[in-house]
């Protein structure tokens, strides 16, 4: 049971980032970050270990003149997200 | 992770998805603005329409108390204008009414006033409320003025249930009431200021202070 758990979830940031793109399209970084509460860095860290997993999809542009950073689940993301969720609720006693 | 982290976890997303899609800042005065205006816009227009009466009850300009024959006069579309021009002053004061206090609030709960959860609900607000004002001015059009408060109610209801799913669970219950009032309304058209006056500034107010208590007070709110 315990490893259907993805790992890649371990980190309460990613889960939350999981969280926000599994019902919004196309989030910029900086909303991102006053949803989750956390500093860019940190941020950025974690959202890259996802794009190196292809979870999320990267879009950089420029709105105005300035650069403007926006990411949006993938397939592969969105379906690891709902699988860890279905691995939670089967640990959880039934109600 | 113990079974309380994954609860934890589960609330944390939960949370998250809430406040990502949602506009949570909305502020329960700016509907008890909007109602209390609504109340004055109603009375307002009782008053002059009772003066129009009277005056052509003394003119002899109405054969009967029949609605359908007092309506047919001259003094028709002076009444029609004032309405249209009643009704308009109304709105502009809940609007403004509900973008102050929803700002103050917004300053107060750090969600911005313009982010993406606030232009989504706008959106699905307005696409059903603008198809509804203009349905209600063909209504005006043709002279079937006295369908115009029950049109006005239902699309409004709809509007603000089609709004609810990026906003506070309470709009979800205006909405309905406002929509039922509006086909009551449809089924009595004579007494359609009446219902005005209840959807616009009963119900207003009465959600309006329900938001407000469940919302805001305690939270350092005046």
């Amino acid at each position: 049971m315990i490893e259907q758990l993805n790992k890649a979830f371990e980190s309460r940031v990613r889960l939350g980032i999981m969280a926000v793109l599994a019902v919004n399209d196309w989030v910029d970084h900086s909303r991102l970050r006053e949803l989750l509460n956390v500093t860019d860095g940190n941020l950025a860290s974690h959202l890259a270990a996802l794009e190196e997993l292809r979870y999320v999809q990267v879009r950089k542009r420029f709105v105005g003149r300035r650069p403007n950073t926006s990411y949006k689940a993938s397939v592969a993301g969105a379906r690891a997200f709902r699988e860890h969720l279905d691995a939670i609720e089967r640990l959880l006693p039934k109600i | 992770m113990s079974e309380q982290d994954h609860i934890n976890d589960l609330g944390h997303i939960r949370g998250l998805m809430d406040r990502s899609t949602r506009f949570l800042s909305l502020s329960g005065l700016s509907g008890i603005t909007a109602g209390l205006a609504a109340l004055v816009g109603a009375f307002a227009a009782r008053e002059h329409f009772t003066s129009l009466y009277f005056d052509g009850r003394a003119s002899g300009m109405f054969e009967s108390d029949y609605l359908p024959t007092r309506w047919v006069t001259a003094r028709f579309d002076d009444h029609v204008q004032f309405l249209v021009v009643d009704g308009l002053i109304v709105l502009v004061v809940a609007l403004i009414g509900a973008l102050w206090f929803t700002w103050r609030r917004s300053e107060r709960t750090g969600q911005s006033l313009w982010d993406a959860s606030a232009r989504r609900m706008l959106l699905n607000l307005l696409l059903p409320l603008i198809a509804g004002g203009l349905f209600s001015l063909a209504l005006l059009f043709n002279g079937s003025i006295l369908m115009v408060p029950s049109a006005t109610l239902v699309f409004y209801g709809l509007a603000l249930l089609n709004a609810s799913k990026y906003t506070l669970d309470e709009i979800r219950w205006l909405g309905v009431s406002e929509a039922a009032l509006g086909v009551v309304a449809a089924f009595w058209p004579t007494a359609g200021l009446l219902f005005w006056a209840l959807g616009f500034g009963v119900l207003h107010i009465f959600y309006g202070g329900l938001m407000y208590l469940r919302h805001e007070r305690g939270q350092g709110a005046a």
